[in-house]
């Protein structure tokens, strides 16, 4: 597809490779945030063509394995009551909440959805004017403006009987929680492109100039990435902390005006609770007092929720960088994408899916 | 999740008020919402996420960073410097 198979080019790939190698001179450590990126990553084995040293931290930009459990259960809680039509995007399906998930809950009754867009959910709303349509809203920057559009055409057209379980999470508070944990190893990011597509940049020479670190507004494809790396090595070698735009093509630094205005009309920036990692003041969004009766939150009693997490799964760890997947003891043998201990198994964003996905061969024991 | 991709304007329409638009990936037709690039036109390439274009494909731009790959190391191997 256009403007795909360009940015793949294999003799391009290697050009910029060259490149990298030839500006590294010692060990960097460096965090991709999103999980788009993480799979790109892995997927192409762009880590294992860097010189040695150069180490790709996998970042918590997965917004289905960040999703706390205490929400996850909130949503099986909804979706299992009569009457209850619940939308969701594919990926939250399999995502465990305690005990259960949401395909357990549809085979024993509950009509659960998969839609591929908000405005879909909006339509059933619409077609089933007798039922309560709920739509998991979960997702970073690049999602938010998607579910913000279909709660403001809810209440345009008058379409009470649907509602927002809203759980979303920004990048920036992230990055902040990451550079001030303790043991962080993190020299420099690349920041999510289509996130930055929505918000801009705005936000990010604060974060590299408070934490001393390049920040590297970087795309999807192969040739994206390299170049996000080889601008970040450049940056790192010469003791540089700028914030610099490697996806220019789909990022201009204002991001998305319309986008972000909507945004700052439907919701507002609340605490939240990132799953394995723990609450990150100030790192979400809820729905604002103009549009609070379309809080699914709000509209359903579920009563008191009793989280329970496995005690095997280390995905806070994998998310938050301390980790790689395959060091966790459970990896690719109790937990597997088809019987996930933790949402970063199941996630087409998930490190431990792309490490399941793409190298099972070399890491797992044959016959383990 | 925050999975876009680019796809190219076929044609543009209102529905209820809202700006909606056919769009092309590849052979494959989807239903856009426009609300959020206004401006885009038929022809050109928008990014797209959920079903919804949040931001055009600046092709200039797309033209101009594949030509500076081409460009990188060139002059070192030129002055052999490599």
């Amino acid at each position: 597809m256009k403007y795909l198979d360009e940015f793949s080019d294999p003799v391009l790939a290697r050009r910029l490779l060259d490149q990298i190698h030839a500006v590294t001179t010692r060990p960097w450590a460096m965090m991709e945030v999103c999980g788009g990126q993480t799979h790109s990553i892995i997927r192409h084995g762009i880590d294992q063509l860097l010189p040695p040293g150069i180490e790709m931290i996998h970042g918590p930009g997965c917004p289905v394995c960040v999703t706390p459990l205490e929400m996850i259960d909130r949503a099986l809680a909804i979706a299992s009551q009569p009457g209850v039509i619940f939308c969701s995007f594919g990926d939250m399906l399999r995502v465990p909440g305690s005990g259960r998930d949401l395909f357990t809950v549809k085979s024993a009754g509950a009509d659960v959805r998969v839609v591929y867009s908000p405005l879909d959910a909006l339509n059933i709303a619409r077609d089933n004017p007798d039922r309560e349509v709920v739509f998991f809203g979960i997702g970073f920057e690049t999602t938010a403006p998607a579910n913000a559009m279909t709660v403001y055409q809810a209440r345009r057209l008058g379409v009470r009987n649907f509602s927002l379980l809203v759980s979303h999470v920004l990048v920036p508070p992230a990055i902040a929680a990451i550079m001030e944990a303790p043991n962080c190893r993190v020299q420099a990011f690349l920041a999510a492109g289509h996130v930055c597509s929505v918000m801009g940049t705005s936000l990010y020479p604060a974060l590299a100039a408070r934490y001393r670190v390049p920040i590297v507004v970087t795309g999807f494809e192969p040739l994206d990435i390299l170049e996000g790396i080889r601008q970040t090595v450049v940056q790192l070698e010469s003791g540089s902390f700028a914030v610099t735009n490697a996806y220019p093509r789909v990022v201009p630094p204002e991001g998305n005006v319309p986008a972000r205005q909507m945004l700052e009309d439907v919701f507002e920036v609340t605490d939240r609770t990132w799953r394995g990692i723990g609450m990150i003041p100030a790192s979400g969004w809820r729905l604002s007092s103009r549009y609070r009766e379309f809080d699914a939150e709000e509209r359903f009693a579920v009563g008191e929720i009793h989280t329970d997490e496995s005690p095997l799964c280390r995905a806070g760890e994998v998310l938050q960088g301390h980790i790689k997947p395959h060091e966790c003891s459970a990896f690719g043998k109790e937990c597997t994408p088809r019987n996930p201990l933790g949402a970063t198994m199941v996630s087409s964003e998930g490190a431990c899916a792309a490490y399941y996905a793409y190298r099972r061969l070399d890491l797992v024991e044959v016959g383990a | 999740m925050c999975l876009a991709v680019p796809g190219q304007v076929k044609s543009i329409s209102e529905r209820d008020g809202t700006l909606m638009a056919d769009v092309d990936f590849g052979g494959v037709r989807k239903d856009v919402c426009l609300q959020y690039v206004p401006d885009a036109t038929v022809g050109e390439y928008v990014v797209v996420h959920v079903g919804f274009a949040i931001q055009r494909l600046d092709e200039e731009s797309a033209k101009q960073t594949l030509a500076n790959f081409e460009q990188l190391g060139i002059l070192e191997e030129e002055f052999g410097a490599k």
